[in-house]
């Protein structure tokens, strides 16, 4: 058997990745902690969306609000002094669950543009749900009064622990997406995609199908949320600003839509440039689109096809 | 007719001012294959669309084995047992052949809401498709992707899953159309086996295709059925030779 450039691509980044914290302390430089810890919290938000994105073809364009649904149900319990993590994030992935429901349930009615719109203007209203409440913040959010507790050894505010506990979920998390898109389930998704009469036309009533889909997608963008929460210890209706749903698309999109692993990449590189251009420049988005468009043009599986080729033929 | 598979009554659809099903009544009894002619524009597809619960007819109804599912769609009438090929090519470009007709199987026998096991690993999924595959002869093409096949191997393709489905009726809208005249040959010998065992509902401007697996023809003009007959009854029709056949047949 050998072994394929995808597989020695994924098992480079997984401990790439899981060098960083010891990295970081041995080179005196603990900021880099934050920030992959970061960038491994995005490429959760974007591996989410590439499920339906890629794999379903549903081009949703509010994906923030899940971030900002799952910030929420860490921030509230929080404010009245619930800091337990199973629950605040239980709650996370439970609200976002039952926002991608409803969402899903109306958008997935239409398609096309019908559906990007509608998709945008429910992640709007939650966006000016967010500062309405006055309560907490209204537009100015509010500050964690401390990051969520686990108990035990699992005390997120040892920067190295949080960190590899966002590794965890994050490769757990592509493991089961992993096995969900070679799945029953996963191939209908993407029947559905390649062509959608074709689909219905062997019976597959596509709904469904999509619909959960989505709630898996919502739910996993949740914990992504609670998970910034804590990173930020603070959060504001800003998560859930559509410039921050447009900033999931793109990482998905340079990290190779359909790709699964390729959307990491794309959070990777995309907060990086964004880190190192800001430094640079205030214009540093002049940057940035050009190169999208490129890979965009270029590339079309993403820097995830640049990587490891064309899509292994397993049909 | 008491023993017909589909039943059709007064099925009627409007385009804006284009009458494109005019009060359609017409019987398919069981095991016929049973060929729809017609100009073109004169509403053929249209009527397949409305069979196979793509289009909703704004009035009439439709009885399919007994059971009036003018008001089911397209999916639930497949999983019944209603198979359909599109005049335009209708395939799953970026999978393998096998893929698609394996992805027919998985339609057709029900559960999907499975998330764990690889669907391309199930013998239960591949096995049949194979078969179906082999049955029109892409035996040997099943991990070609099927945007590469030759247009004449993606119309067997098509056929190969609608055959996956294990359907009662199938519907196929010009399966001939865009291949050469062997194979074009070869498809209606093998559309051939088929009859008797599985009710077909032929839409083909190609006469020697039709005059060859026909039980029965209707013929269509502006929307409405002007006759149906076995093939000398049409072919000898005085309405459809100045309609229709004396265009390209007389
Ligand atoms: N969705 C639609 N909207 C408006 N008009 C339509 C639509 N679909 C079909 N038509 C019109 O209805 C008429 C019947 O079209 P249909 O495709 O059913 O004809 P056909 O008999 O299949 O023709 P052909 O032999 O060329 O395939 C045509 O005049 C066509 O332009
Ligand atoms: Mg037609």
């Amino acid at each position: 058997m050998t072994i394929s450039r995808r597989t020695i691509a994924l098992a480079a980044g997984g401990v790439l990745l899981a060098l960083v914290p010891p990295v970081a302390a041995l080179t005196n430089q603990p900021f880099y902690v934050d920030l992959f810890r970061r960038v491994m919290i995005f490429a959760l938000a974007a591996v989410s969306l590439d499920l339906i994105l890629g794999y379903g073809g549903m081009v949703s364009f509010g994906h923030a609000a899940y971030l900002g649904i799952g910030a929420y149900a860490v921030g509230i319990p929080a404010f009245y002094g619930v800091d337990n993590g199973w629950l605040q994030w239980g709650l996370a992935i439970a609200a976002s669950a039952l926002a991608a429901t409803v969402i899903g349930a109306i958008s997935l009615r239409t398609s096309g543009v019908s559906f990007i719109m509608i998709t945008l203007a429910f992640a709007q209203m939650l966006y000016y749900l967010g500062i309405s409440l006055e309560t907490y913040g209204g537009d100015n959010g509010m500050r964690l009064s401390g990051r969520s507790r686990f108990g035990g050894p699992l005390d997120l505010r040892e920067p190295a622990i949080f960190y590899y506990v966002v590794l965890a979920i994050l490769v757990l998390f592509l493991a089961l997406g992993n096995r969900l898109v070679a799945s029953r389930f996963g191939m209908v998704i993407r029947a559905a995609k390649s062509n959608e009469p074709r689909a219905r036309a062997i019976g597959f009533s596509l709904f469904r199908y999509k619909l959960t889909a989505f709630v898996i997608a919502g739910g996993a963008g949740g914990l992504a949320g609670a998970l910034l929460a804590n990173q930020t210890e603070y959060l504001t209706p800003d998560f859930m600003h559509w410039t921050r749903s447009g900033e999931i698309m793109f990482m998905v999109i340079l990290g190779g839509m359909g790709t699964l692993f390729g959307p990491v990449i794309g959070a990777v590189v995309l907060l990086l440039l964004e880190d190192v251009l800001s430094a640079l420049t205030a214009h540093w988005q002049i940057i940035l689109g050009p190169i999208l468009i490129l890979v965009v043009l270029f590339a079309k599986r993403g820097l995830f096809g640049l990587l490891v080729g064309a899509e292994p033929r397993d049909g | 007719m008491a023993d017909a598979l589909l039943a059709i009554r007064g099925l009627s659809k409007r385009f804006g001012g284009l009458l494109a099903s005019d009060r359609i009544d017409l019987d398919v009894a069981r095991g016929e294959t049973h060929a729809i002619i017609g100009p073109n524009g004169a509403g053929k597809t249209t009527l397949i669309s409305q069979l196979a619960g793509d289009l909703r007819p704004d009035a009439g109804s439709i009885r399919f084995a007994d059971q009036d599912v003018t008001r089911l769609d397209a999916p639930h009438r497949a999983r019944r047992g209603l198979a359909r090929s599109f005049q335009v090519t209708s395939i799953f470009r970026d999978f393998s052949a096998l893929d698609n007709v394996a992805l027919a199987v998985q339609a057709h026998t029900g559960q999907s809401f499975r998330f764990w096991r690889a669907a391309r690993a199930e013998p239960a999924l591949r096995e049949p498709a194979r078969a179906a595959l082999e049955a029109v002869g892409l035996g040997g093409r099943a991990h070609v992707r099927a945007a590469n096949l030759a247009h004449g191997e993606q119309r067997q393709l098509e056929i190969a899953m609608a055959l996956a489905t294990e359907p009662r009726l199938l519907l196929l809208d010009e399966p001939v159309a865009g291949m050469g005249l062997e194979e074009s040959q070869r498809m209606v010998r093998f559309l051939a086996t088929l009859k008797r065992r599985i009710t077909i509902v032929l839409v083909e401007h190609d006469m020697d295709a039709v005059f060859t697996l026909a039980d029965r023809i209707s013929v269509m003009v502006y929307g409405r059925i002007i006759a149906t007959g076995t093939p000398p009854e049409v072919r000898g029709n005085e309405d459809v030779r100045r309609a229709y056949l004396g265009e390209d047949q007389a």
